[in-house]
């Protein structure tokens, strides 16, 4: 497999793909349509987590931070009385980037393991202050009732089908944002750093600030799906902060494969999937998700997608 | 003007005296070597000289500036450009993106990210052009873990050099190659432009004899001898501790 392979993609299936998901309302009933705005959202997730585990080689358990803070503002402002989508999502992302700028500051001089677990405690105290902080944040019960935005020009995004159109339509400007990211001189230099920071220090390249830039905007692009998920589900609560949406997303990058665009949204749809499907057959499904996940990353090391390009090639 | 000036300096690990009180200058356009025995102080040397290492006291100057506090990276956009002991590359990148990105690092668009590289032409052209001169535009598409060793330590020099170096920095170019690949990366060291002031750490005598002009021996951390071939050759101290 060729790096550069990575980014052409099988253009013939996104255009049968794309096809699919815009007839898709008128195919299936509601609940489906639900699953694939989580596809969507958590894609977007995913492949915000993939910016620092796939390219700059930093392994993030404590992602949900900036999708929790994202979410929270988002239900804030409503309450506030600001329900203006563009608004929000702005403010999201500036909090998301905000929010990772601070972390970034004290993550990004470990390493490893060490990353891993000091990203986990720094979304840890979040979820924590979350869940405490019951005068603000009414704790466990959360924040609910919260409405679909209004986005100007006359559209409503109460239904679910045209959520789920604006929720696509917000998914593909941020696959081109990151399309384009990816292949940007800085794209090449997160790589770089992934790859061997010694040669990247001695070429030059002021790691540190790629890393930390690299870590901010990952906390950006993650504040934009706190933001779509509050306005799909309706509330936030502590679990937007969660330990397992962190590890989901991650799951999501090591199934689909990571250091793809199209590796993170692929995981996002089996995980989402699998989660509901399966729980509707048995009480066990989480014991059947692991299994699945097991027998995965036993056969595909480097997730489906370089799985399925490898036995195109 | 001196490429680099290095003051009494000294590198310390705990009690390990690694560096003691070397003091070293490089003319610009100067090809010194350094050799001795392992263990010498050879890799701290070139660590403290690229800012991988700090020193414990002492002084290093580059073309004239005060770099002893500087980064690594400050260091690399002065115009130091290293290679390593150990192959130090990107493995999982292919060959073209190796060299782009050895390109990339001295261009203001590093930081560019909202624009495809590919369309960044002077960035795109320079790395054509220096993989057709070294002839390997035929492999630029392939992952550079897949090149034979040989290729990799050949890319190692090529790397540095593609950030346009003014003093070069080479550590064991040759270490482990055969020798048909030891002849070819030594020409193509000496093939180098003659503004590019080269420093060499070599263990193979007859590599730097080949290349270098001056030779510089360490010997436990400090400077035994420094002198032209003939001169090194006749030292009888270098004779007992290195050249048996």
């Amino acid at each position: 497999m060729k790096t550069s392979e990575v980014f052409k993609g099988p253009f013939l299936l996104v255009f049968l793909f794309a096809v699919l998901v815009l007839l898709l309302p008128s195919l299936v009933s509601n609940y489906y349509v639900g699953l694939v705005i989580q596809i969507f959202i958590l894609a977007i997730f995913a492949m915000s987590l993939d910016l620092l585990v796939g390219h700059t080689g930093l392994p993030s358990m404590g992602h949900a931070a900036y999708f929790g803070v994202a979410a929270y503002a988002t239900g804030f402002l409503y309450f506030a009385g600001i329900k203006n989508f563009w608004l929000v999502v702005v403010l999201g992302m500036g909090l998301g980037g905000l929010t990772a700028a601070l972390f970034g500051l004290l993550a990004i001089r470990a390493r490893g393991p060490y990353f891993m677990l000091i990203t986990l405690a720094l979304s840890q105290v979040l979820w924590g202050i979350a869940f405490k902080w019951r005068s603000l944040t009414r704790g466990d019960d959360g924040l609910p009732g919260i409405g679909r935005p209004g986005i100007g020009l006359g559209i409503d995004l109460k239904p679910d089908p045209h959520f789920y159109y604006f929720v696509f339509v917000i998914f593909l400007i941020v696959l081109v944002a990151l399309f384009i990211l990816v292949r940007s001189p800085f794209g090449y230099t997160l790589r770089g750093i992934r790859e061997s920071e010694s040669r990247m220090k001695a070429l030059g390249y002021p790691v540190w600030l790629y890393k930390y830039l690299g870590f901010i905007f990952a906390g950006v692009f993650a504040g934009i799906s706190g933001v779509l998920w509050v306005y799909y589900t309706g509330f936030v609560n502590p679990s937007n902060f969660g330990i397992d949406l962190s590890v989901k997303a991650l799951l999501m990058l090591i199934l689909g494969g990571s250091g793809s665009l199209f590796g993170p949204v692929i995981g996002s749809g089996i995980i989402v999937l699998l989660e509901n499907l399966v729980s509707g057959f048995t009480e066990r499904w989480s014991l059947v998700l692991g299994i699945i996940y097991v027998a995965v990353i036993m056969l595909f090391s480097e997730g489906i997608f370089s799985g399925i390009k490898r036995g195109r090639n | 003007m001196k490429a680099l000036d290095l003051q009494a300096l000294s590198k310390n690990f705990g009690g390990l005296r690694a560096i003691r009180n070397v003091s070293l200058e490089i003319e610009e356009g100067e090809r010194r070597a350094i050799i001795g025995p392992n263990g010498a102080g050879k890799t701290t040397l070139f660590h403290l000289i690229s800012g991988f290492l700090f020193p414990s006291s002492g002084h290093i100057s580059l073309m004239g500036r005060d770099v002893t506090t500087l980064q690594a990276y400050q260091r690399a956009a002065l115009g130091i450009a290293r290679t390593f002991q150990v192959t130090n590359l990107f493995q999982k990148l292919t060959l073209f993106e190796n060299i782009l990105l050895g390109v990339q690092a001295i261009q203001k668009a590093r930081f560019c990210f909202y624009r495809r590289v590919m369309s960044f032409r002077g960035i795109v052209n320079e790395t054509e052009r220096l993989l057709k001169e070294w002839s390997l535009w035929e492999k630029k598409d392939v992952l550079l873990k897949n090149l034979s060793y040989g290729e990799q330590r050949q890319i190692e020099v090529i790397i540095a050099l593609a950030t346009r170096p003014r003093l070069l920095l080479l550590d064991e170019p040759t270490a482990g190659l055969a020798p048909a690949e030891t002849t070819l990366v030594t020409s193509i060291i000496k093939g180098l432009p003659r503004e590019i002031t080269t420093l060499l750490i070599e263990h193979d005598m007859d590599v730097a004899f080949e290349i270098a002009e001056k030779i510089t021996v360490l010997h436990f951390g400090s400077i035994l001898a420094e002198g032209s071939l003939e001169q090194i050759k006749g030292n009888p101290k270098v004779t007992e501790i290195y050249l048996g």
